[in-house]
Formats: C-alpha cells, structure tokens, sequence
C-alpha cells in the first residue's frame, strides 16, 4: 500500500469529474455557502450565531435549526423533482434527455432519501421542539444536551449526503438501496457508502429523539395534566416517538449489516455466498413502514390543533382520537409485507397483511370523521392554515383510496412498482405530511418569530401547492395504469406516455411556483413584521398551554409554571377569565450552552467520510474524538445555570410592562 | 370583460380540455383497464370492485367536506354555533363501525383473491400447460422454452388460449417480471426461483417490462409478449430452430456480460439445464455475482 493509498484511501481527482448538470449543483450550493459566511462576516454576527444558535441547548432554537435545514433540503429536493419530471417530459424515442442513466438514477435516489430523511423528518422533528414542551406547560425537554447532539446528527448526515454531489458521487440504487444492486458487486462505487453513512449519523440523531420526547412527554407534563388531558398534538407525537423507539434500531441493524457485507465481503445480504436479499427487504420495511406512520402522526396532530382552533370549538371525539393513534401505532407494525407482495410469498401471508394493511384505513378514517365533525357548529375561520387542511382532506383520500386498492394482494400485483404507486405515496406524503406541517409552520410561527406571516401570499402559495400537486400526480396514477413502471430514465414513443408526463411537468412548475410564493412570504412579512407583530402572544384565538405565553416565548417558556388541569387549558383558563399561571415563582435550573453536540456531529461527520473513502486512520480519529466529547461530557459537573425567584419576576414584569 | 364573456371563455376552455383528454383516450389505451387474458381481466376486475365500494365512504366524506365547511363558515351568522359540543357517541360509533363493516367485507374479497390469483397456482383450462424459463440478465430478458429446445432475448412468443407457466429467477440484481394485459407481476430474483400464470385470451402483441429498477440500463429492460395462433406459434419455433445460433455455456455468458437495448435474439437450441444451471450458480462458493 502506498502512503496516497494510506492518506486518501479510493479518494482521487476523478471523485471530481461531474457531468454538467452536477456542476450546476456544485456551482449554486458552494455560491450559497459562500453568501452566507460573506453576510456573516458583513454583519459581524459570528459570535451570535455561535452563542444564540450553535451552541444553545433551548429546545426552540434547535427547532429553528432544524426547519431551516430542512427547508434548505427541501430546496435541493425539490430541483431533483424538477430535473426528474423535466427527463421524464423529454427522454422518449429517439431523444435521449438531458441526464444519463447513471444520473437520473442518482438524481431519484437522493430525491426520495433527502425528502424522506432531511426534509420531513427535519419539519417533524423542528416543529415537535417548538411546540411539545410549549403544549407541555414544561421549560424544556427532559435530556436537552441529547437533543442537541440529535439535531448535529441529523445535520451531519445531511451535509454528507449533499457532499456526495459534490465529492464523488450518490447512490443510483433507489432511496431503499435494495441489495443485490446496492451490493459491492453491483454498485462497487462509493454512492452506496454515502447512502448508508449520510442514514446511519441521520438515524442516531432519531433514535435519540424519540427516546427524548417519549420521555419529556411521560414526565414533565403541567401540573394537572393527566395524559388524558394531553393536547392531541403531544399525542400524535407521543405515538411517533414510541415508532421512532422501535423501528430506528431495525433500520440502524440493517444499514450496518450492508456495511459489512461491501466493506469486510460478509454475506448478509449479497445474492451468491449465501446471502439472501429478501431478508434486507424484509428488514427495511419493518421499519420503513413504521417510518411512514412516524412522519404522518405528527402531521395529523398538527390538524387536530389547527381545526379545533379554527373552529372555535374543542376536538371531537378525543377519545376517539387517542384510541385511533394508538390502533395505528400497533397496526403499524403489522402491514410491512405489503411493500412486496410481488416478492412470491405465499398466498395466506400475501392476504393476512393485505387485510391488516385495510384495517388501518379505519382508524385513519375516524380520525378524518372527527376532524370535519369538530367545524360542525363551529364558528370556521378560513385562515392559511385551514386551506391546508380542506387541501389535505381532498387529497389524502385519493391517496388513502389508491392505498386500499394496492392493499388487495392479486390488485398490488397490477400497480406495485408502477407509477401509481409513486402517485399514491407522494399524495401520502405531499398532501398528508408535508401539507400538515407546512400548515403547523403557519400556525406556530407568531409563537416563534413573533409575527404572522403574510395571508394572502400564503393563499397565493397554497392554491400553487393544491393545483400543482394534482397536475403533477394524477397524471401519474393514470401513466401506472397504462403499464409505466417507477424510475425510468427512458421509453418509447410508441408507448404514448408523453403528454401525460408533460402535464405532469407542469404541475411541477405550479409547485415551483408555490415555493416562489412561500419564499416571498417569509421575505415579504420579515419586511412588514412591525405592522404583523402578535403582542398578545395569542394570535389566532388558540386552546392549548403554548398560547399563554408571549409571542415569542422567553427562553425559560413560563416565568410562573402553568396548571394543566383541564383539557384545552388556556380556553378553559380565558374563559373563566382566571389566570393560567400557577403557583408561586420558584428559581429554575436550565442547561448552560456547549459546543459538545456540535463537536460530537463533527466528528461523526469526519469518520463517516473516512468510512466511506476508505480512509482509515480519519474515521479511527472520529470514533475517537466522539468518544473524548462524551468522555468530557460526562465527566462535567457544571452543565447548569440558575435563575433566582426574584429575577424571573423581574423579568416576568418587565416583559408584561412592554 | 362583461361576466357573459368570462362565461363563454372558461366553458370553452374546459370542452377543449375535455375533448383533449377523450381524444388523447381514444387513442391509448389502458392496459391494467384493458385485459387481453383471464388473469388481467380478474385483477381489472377486483381493482373496480374495490373503488366502488371505498367510494361509499368516500363521497360522503367528501360532501360533507364542502357542505359543513360552507355552512358553519364565520360570515355565517345564521348557523347554530355550539362552543362545548364535543364528541356524540352514536356518530363515533358510526363511523368506526360502517367502515369496519366495509373493510369486513374487502377483507374476505382480499383473502379469496389472494388465493385463486396466486401466481404460483397453475390456470384452470382445457389446453395443456406450457413451461417458459425466464432469465433476468443484464439488460434483457432470456426466455429458454424447455420443451420446444430454443431460446430468445426481449421476446417472448406463445400460442393464444394455453395457460403459460413462467418460470422465473436472475442472474443480477432483482427484477420484476410484468405484463400488464396479461396479469400482474413477480419479482425475478438470483438463486431463486418465481412462478407467474397468465395466459392470453386475443392474439397480439403485449408489452412488458421489468418494474425494479436494476442498474444503468434498466430502463431498456422492455420486451414484447406475442400471443400467436398456435400456427404461427409453431412456425415461429420452426424458424428459431432454422436460425443455428446455439445458446450454448460460451453463448450465454457472452450474453450475460451487460448490455443494453439488446435487440430481439433467436436460438436454435439451449445448452442443456441452462436454467437450473443460472439458479444454482449463486449457491455454490465462488461463483455468482460478476465482479466489475
């Protein structure tokens, strides 16, 4: 071995040999970056991004962090969908599209994970840091350095995954990388080792969060807040999390089983040797399935806020709702065959989760009941975040009908891996998930920021979103039909597909739009916040705990801790017009900043890069220097600061004098 | 522009856009909707059922979307405002118990039809079954016909009425065998072994193709299925035995290096077992998967 070998591993200048398109990429994000750092140095604010952001262990700046990035991401997303649809519009016959093969696969790889892993789960995990210890009546978390390092983990496998454009390159193996394909004799490059490394520091980071909030949610509730008294939020989030406990592992296993079937030549997975690649997929839908739920809870507790607030009136059916959430959570364990029914299973197995697959349709359609039930007699106030919702119940039933359809064994057989079981999950996902949170954006940002954002701009961009979307999809549930199959980068003119995928295009170009619109939002209300400013830290009339505090919150959330005794506490409290504030003011203890979280990602981040690259003495030192971060860590004793009784009245009243 | 105007326009609009899309229909059809054999019109058939009766929850849901959102809107006064009410357990019970009683019902549909579809379970039918092995290759599909002692590359001819058992495994990464007016697919898989069922009911040429992505040239994965008079089926058997082109050990593996857009390819015979052969390689140590 050579010392270059030794040093730098398989890395070499080919690693930066990209096609045009990739370049672009490149281009425009290291141009971002460096606008960023330019605007940091021009507004001298390293020191304050380094003590207010990095370092803060506040659940509600880690939850800005994480929305940004995921916002980021869902921009980079976003232009793969662009490229994806744009290919797919022009690649047929004798014309070969802008892209090869080779990218194309690699363009909906990293589309499907970068959605999935760095953009819904950053909006679930950015707006439960937001809100639950808010809705909670708690001052933070229950392990706030833990949530820390969670997000730099998620972050750094972020950040490896869109290094890959740049250094090297990404999977073309598809956002699940089914072996053999993603195996070394198939895929020998190292897209498939950023895959798996960008998920596993990503997966941490998750696993970790879901232990956090199981916990914070278990046991730092209000006084008076029985878990029948819960906002359906922390519900809804209290039933991912506990997904989250039991289905990262699975995933984390079998990421480190591919692992070491390309790294040290073992056989878990490979298609000679022994292995068996119906067991990886096997494995990663035990917990992709779960994955599914874990992303759509939260979402659905979103609406559970949002309608009753709109509505002027308390969720129907509670109960109901919990029983519901709960009845998911255990179904959806039990339904992950149907991911491949076409894989030859038996025809017992095929139909037993065939039908548990269409038994989880009825508590999701309670849930839809309990929704529409609670605007009956209510007083509807049609704000952004309502069309977000109407948008959500039209099309998350389409969805929702074309996932019973798929669910019937000898049906699936007919649509699986056809376009319109890309249709059906990108209306699971776009419509239910991403809709929800967009809409959980709208609702809770007064509560962060301090300011509404813009309404009638934010109509602007639903109405993109909700035409768009049905422009983009429906013509692809029919393109399934007629026997187009998911991923193709080409396919004949005889076939007739054409004008579909070019309708579908402009459905994408509605979506562009719609981001346009919501960009110009955020800019558009930044400008105007004095004139949108919420002084009463209750903006839209709200229910729960997190509306009785000002707008946005001190950094501690409640001078004095409030009484949760009563469900949808703040208009219990408003209405018998007593105060919501209980108890005497007692001095408090929060964590201090560290960098350690930050430290402990870095270091992640590096020895990923070193396993990916073969370079083994970098990723021996990132084991190594994570392990000294936590070693500091858990030998500090001062992670601490106090605020006396006396200061927090002042501050309480100094606050309330304006 | 006077509302008269503006109403001509959009109504004029929306009767192109209409025409369009019927005449785009008229033109294209759908395959899953449009079965050419008895397993497809079954799966057409279990799709339709099962959308008519989702929609009777549907629909609902979705008028009374519109009609209490309008109703009980803010601007409307008139509208009975009931700030406490929340919950009623009849309603609950409603709507727990009629989509149950629905899913009961789909719930017996699914496990009948898993059964009688199954792919591993040979068609009911007075013609004698066929065998065809089907090779998933890098990029292309190899079909060996056992009994008439021939194969052929992204073709696949058979006679129309015969149920056909295809045979099915890999010899790369996972595929998945399908065509769509003939029925449903199954993955193909290396060192082992799938059955698909289907069988023509109407002479022509199907399309098919793999619906699991497999690497560069998976897209050029497509192949015709020919369902012929057992006449031309035999006479096209005869001209593939004409062709003296063995599918030989030294054939094969040259055919097995990758390739894409592989035209279509006749062979006057098959080495003996190459099928059994293909699906056993990946059981013996050392052989396998190409190292590239």
């Amino acid at each position: 071995m050579s010392l270059r070998s030794d040093l730098l591993g398989r890395l070499n200048w080919q690693a930066f040999h990209h096609p045009w398109v990739t370049n672009v990429g490149v281009a425009s994000m290291t141009a971002g970056a460096i606008a960023v750092v330019a605007a940091l140095f021009y507004f001298k604010r390293w020191k304050w991004l380094w003590r207010e952001w990095l370092t803060s262990t506040d659940p509600k700046k880690i939850g800005v962090m994480y929305i940004v990035t995921a916002l980021v991401m869902l921009l980079r997303g976003g232009a793969d969908a662009v490229m994806l649809r744009a290919q797919q519009a022009t690649s047929v016959g004798v014309h070969h599209g802008f892209l090869s093969s080779s990218t194309f696969q690699q363009v909906f790889s990293a589309h499907g994970t970068i959605m999935i892993f760095f953009v819904a789960m950053g909006l679930m995990f950015g707006l439960i840091n937001l809100v639950v210890p808010l809705q909670l009546g708690t001052r933070d978390v229950a392990f706030p350095f833990l949530n820390a390092t969670s997000f730099w983990l998620y972050f750094a496998g972020g950040m490896l995954v869109n290094l890959s454009l740049a250094v090297g390159n990404f999977s073309a193996a598809g956002w699940l990388a089914y072996p053999p394909l993603s195996e070394l004799a198939y895929s020998p490059g190292v897209g498939v080792d950023y895959w798996i490394w960008g998920l596993q520091i990503a997966g941490v980071g998750s696993l970790l969060s879901g232990i956090n909030f199981s916990v914070t949610i278990l046991r730092m509730r209000a006084a008076g807040m029985s878990l029948m008294k819960l906002p359906m939020f922390c519900w809804s989030v209290l039933g991912a999390m506990s997904l989250v406990i039991f289905a990262f592992p699975i995933l984390t296993a079998t990421l480190a089983m591919l692992a070491l079937d390309r790294s040290l030549g073992m056989h878990f997975f490979t298609a000679s040797g022994g292995g068996n690649m119906m067991m990886y997929v096997n494995l990663i839908w035990a917990w992709g399935h779960p994955e599914v739920y874990i992303l759509i809870l939260p979402a659905f507790g979103v609406f559970s806020e949002i309608v009753p607030t709109f509505s002027g009136k308390p969720l129907f059916g509670y109960k109901s709702m919990v029983w519901a959430i709960w009845a998911i959570v255990l179904l959806s364990f039990s339904v992950w065959l149907h991911h491949f029914f076409t894989m030859g299973a038996g025809a017992d197995v095929n139909a037993f989760f065939g039908i548990m697959t269409m038994v989880i349709a009825i508590p999701t359609g309670v849930k839809i009941f309990n929704w529409l039930f609670t605007m009956y007699r209510g007083r509807v106030r049609f704000a952004t975040p309502m069309l977000w919702f109407l948008g959500f119940v039209f099309l998350f039933t389409v969805g929702g009908v074309a996932g019973v359809l798929m669910a019937v064994p000898p049906a699936d057989f007919q649509l699986h891996n056809s376009l319109f079981l890309v249709a059906h999950f990108h209306t699971m996902i776009v419509s239910g998930v991403l809709f929800g949170y967009l809409a959980g954006l709208t609702y809770w940002f007064p509560k962060i920021f301090g300011f509404k954002l813009n309404e009638r701009i934010g109509r602007y961009a639903f109405w993109c979103w909700a035409i768009g979307f049905s422009l983009a999809f429906i013509p692809l549930y029919v393109l399934g039909l007629m026997g187009a199959t998911r991923r193709l980068d080409h396919y004949n003119a005889n076939l007739g597909w054409q004008p579909l995928f070019i309708v579908a295009g402009i459905g994408v170009c509605f979506i562009a739009l719609g981001v346009a619109c919501q960009v110009l939002q955020l800019v558009v209300s930044i400008k105007n916040r004095h004139a949108n400013r919420d002084k009463t830290g209750d903006p839209w009339n709200g229910r729960t705990l997190e509306w009785a505090t000002s707008s946005p919150p001190p950094h501690f959330n409640f001078a004095r801790l409030p009484d949760g005794s009563q469900r949808d506490a703040w208009w219990a409290a408003k209405k018998a017009k007593t105060a919501v504030a209980y108890g005497p003011y007692e001095s408090i203890t929060l964590p201090k900043n560290t960098p350690l979280p930050l430290f402990i990602a870095a270091a992640a981040f590096a020895g990923g890069f070193g396993l990916i690259w073969h370079m083994y003495w970098l990723a021996a030192a990132g084991l190594l220097a994570l392990v000294t971060c936590l070693i500091v860590r858990t030998s500090a004793e001062d992670n601490d600061y106090r605020i006396p009784a006396a200061e927090l009245k002042k501050l309480e009243n100094a606050e309330q004098a304006g | 522009m006077g509302l008269k105007y503006r109403l001509i326009i959009a109504i004029l609009v929306v009767a192109g856009l209409a025409l369009t899309v019927v005449r785009y229909f008229q033109h294209h059809a759908i395959a899953v909707l449009d079965p050419k054999g008895p397993v497809a019109a079954q799966e057409r058939n279990l799709i339709v059922f099962t959308l008519l009766l989702v929609l009777i929850v549907v629909i609902p849901v979705y008028l009374m979307t519109v009609g209490i959102a309008w109703r009980y809107r803010a601007g409307n006064k008139k509208a009975r405002y009931s700030p406490e009410l929340d919950g009623n357990r009849a309603a609950e019970a409603a709507w727990w118990l009629i989509p149950t009683a629905i899913i009961s019902v789909l719930a017996v549909v699914a496990w009948r039809s898993s059964h009688t579809l199954d792919p591993f379970r040979p068609l009911k039918s007075t013609n004698k079954q066929m065998t065809i092995q089907v090779v998933a290759m890098d990029w292309k599909w190899l079909f060996i016909y056992p009994e008439q002692n021939i194969a052929s590359v992204n073709y696949v001819n058979f006679p129309v009425n015969t149920p056909i058992d295809f045979a099915i495994t890999s010899d790369a990464p996972m595929n998945s065998f399908w065509i769509p007016q003939l029925g449903g697919q199954i993955y193909a898989m290396a060192g082992m072994e799938t059955h698909l069922h289907l069988e023509a009911s109407q002479i022509g040429n199907y399309y098919g193709s793999s619906a699991n992505i497999s690497g560069r040239g998976f897209a050029s994965m497509d192949f015709t299925a020919a369902a012929s008079s057992s006449a031309a089926f035999r006479s096209w058997v005869d001209g593939a035995h004409l062709s003296a082109r063995p599918l030989d050990m030294a054939a094969y593996n040259s055919l097995a290096r990758p390739s894409q857009n592989n035209p279509v390819t006749l062979y006057s015979s098959a080495e003996a077992d190459l099928y059994g052969n293909v699906l056993a390689r990946f059981m013996v140590p050392g052989m396998g998967d190409y190292v590239r």
